[in-house]
């Protein structure tokens, strides 16, 4: 059987999701020997307005270079959540940023919560990294694209000057993801 | 003809790198030996732009960014009348913007690539979202009966060799050729090996003696040799109609003449200039027609099918003018019904219909609003052609 993991990171325009998808299709392609595309989709605003970006990953050739059946949706705005939750698999995963999606749907899918533009702003310092603290908590709990790969391609995209803040963004997102997923196995009835 | 080595085509090369149809474009135009652009921005094409103002100072190219798309054409055309092989690259208004002066090309047969990264139209219309709607701009933009070549990749690495062979295109037959990409091409990221070494063409020019050169000479080949300005021959070039001096003539004879020669000289070599790709089912019932990024959405759909126990047939045109009208009938006697997916109302559909000359049912799959066409809309029409409704 084949594989195709098809991932879309949602939001509004300037949030660095097609920078976000780029690095990751990078990662896939070019450190691990995947087959990756990377797409997007935007208005003509410079900021602002629905943006996504969609990578697609497979060990064969990628025909359709879209997403089709989502297995993982990164939502950083309501409308963005809304529009698109309905293209995600019953066994995907939906990452919502918990300040910006209030109203989170009820699906068959697992549902992460995490304040990924508060922690970038508080945390980091910087609000524009939100899209590399996604793409930290996207790495672990997505698991296809290995962390190390995922840290060379931040470190050849992000503007110079850029990369300690870039990777300290993405280790926020990777310690982001490891409180989630502990939170989820304490659920009652979790394996 | 010569073969070359891939010299300026940027970093690593035959490593694995991710990068656009856009920024392929841009590397394979300096490979091929492109040393002018003349452009003006205008999404979703203007990284082809703004890679090789980067990349063609490097290689002792020009790069110049004119006023507007009429002036950049014009740019283009005084370029390669100079010698330069040259390119501009444009999207949806800017491609209407350039018509006069591609049809100014055809007539004074000024071999140069323009580049249109199809988006929504018509005027300015979606400016950042796809669309194959200038299919039968490209073919028919400018007014008089003239021949085009139209090249329309499907990923990346074909935007790469297709921009090569649109270079290679332009210099073998001296003629504008239109390479047709739309915004899912022209943006999607993917994985590709760029070749080590490439074919490269250089123009045919004429011999050293400067007093006998007619630049519209009759030949057995029906493309005339041409002259660099500013290497001795001295000609004349308009827009009108010409004899083989390049002046102006109201000769009927004459006009007839030139007129037919510059039709027979695409004409002639159609069978070069087509290039199609066929996954072929010998059972099948029902084949596809596709070009562009929605051939991979058709290639999905048909992989599918597939699946089902629908056998089923693809043929990609990577070729679109002259239009691959053998390859059609052909497809035509051997299925019933022919499905022709397009991200506009149905524009090469129509050529398809008369290529198959009602030998198979043609059935249009159209999007036209900024979305791509889903495999699923494909799939659903070949599944419809299956059952014979």
């Amino acid at each position: 059987m084949s594989f195709r993991c098809e991932m879309r990171l949602s939001g509004e325009g300037g949030q660095g999701l097609v920078l976000a998808g780029k690095i990751l299709a990078e990662a896939a392609a070019i450190y691990q020997g995947i087959n990756a595309t990377q797409s997007q989709s935007y208005g003509p605003e410079a900021r602002g307005g629905a943006s996504r970006s969609e990578i697609i990953l497979s060990d064969e050739d990628i025909d359709f270079p879209k997403a089709v059946r989502l297995d993982l949706l990164l939502a950083l705005t309501q409308e963005a959540c809304d529009r698109y939750v309905c293209d995600l698999k019953p066994t995907g995963v939906l990452l919502v940023d918990s300040d910006a999606v209030k109203r989170v749907p009820e699906g068959p899918f697992k549902t992460y919560r995490a304040p990924v533009i508060r922690g970038a702003r508080e945390t980091i310092g910087r609000e524009i990294v939100a899209n590399i603290v996604a793409i930290g908590i996207i790495t672990r709990i997505a698991e296809v694209i290995e962390e190390e790969s995922v840290r060379e391609a931040i470190l050849t995209r992000v503007p110079k000057g850029t990369e300690e803040v870039n990777l300290k963004a993405f280790e926020l997102g990777l310690s982001m993801a490891d409180r989630l997923i502990a939170e989820e196995a304490g659920k009652p009835g979790a394996n | 003809m010569s073969t070359v080595s891939n010299t300026n085509a940027g970093p690593a090369k035959g490593a694995v790198r991710v990068m656009t149809g856009n920024e392929a474009c841009a590397e394979a135009a300096i490979a091929a030996g492109c040393r002018f652009y003349g452009g003006y921005p205008i999404t979703p094409s203007s990284e082809i732009a703004e890679i090789l103002s980067k990349l063609l100072p490097r290689v002792g190219g020009k790069f110049i960014q004119m006023e507007d798309e009429i002036g950049a054409m014009g740019a283009v055309i005084g370029a390669s009348l100079a010698g330069a092989k040259a390119l501009t690259a444009t999207s949806g208004p800017g491609f209407s913007l350039k018509q006069e002066n591609i049809g100014y090309a055809c007539m004074a047969e000024v071999p140069c690539v323009i580049v249109n990264v199809m988006r929504g139209g018509p005027s300015t219309g979606l400016p950042t979202l796809p669309s194959q709607s200038d299919v039968m701009q490209a073919r028919w933009g400018t007014h008089g009966d003239h021949p085009i070549i139209a090249l329309c990749p499907r990923g990346v690495r074909e935007t790469y060799d297709l921009t090569v062979r649109s270079f290679n295109l332009a210099e073998t037959y001296r003629t504008p050729v239109i390479l047709l990409l739309d915004e899912i091409i022209g943006h999607v990221n993917e994985k590709v090996f760029l070749p080590d070494r490439i074919r490269v063409v250089e123009r045919v020019k004429p011999g050293a003696d400067v007093t006998e050169y007619l630049p519209y000479q009759d030949t057995d080949t029906d493309v005339p040799p041409m002259a660099s300005f500013g290497e001795g021959h001295r000609f004349h070039v308009t827009g009108l109609v010409h004899d083989e001096t390049g002046f102006p003539t109201n000769n009927p004879e004459k006009i007839e003449h030139v007129l037919r020669r510059l039709n027979r000289k695409i004409d002639r070599y159609a069978d070069r200039i087509i290039r199609v790709e066929e996954d072929r089912d010998e059972n099948a019932r029902v084949g596809v027609v596709a070009y562009g990024s929605t051939a991979r959405s058709a290639s999905y759909a048909v992989r599918l099918a597939r699946e089902e126990g629908i056998p089923v047939s693809i043929l990609s045109l990577l070729t679109i003018w002259p239009f691959p009208e053998e390859p059609i009938r052909e497809m035509a006697n051997r299925v019933s019904d022919i499905v022709v997916p397009e991200m506009n109302l149905g524009q090469l559909a129509h050529e398809v219909e008369w290529a198959a000359c009602g030998k198979a049912r043609v059935h249009k799959v159209n999007r036209i609003d900024g979305e791509p066409i889903h495999p699923q809309y494909v799939l659903d029409a070949i599944r419809a052609a299956a059952r014979g409704k």
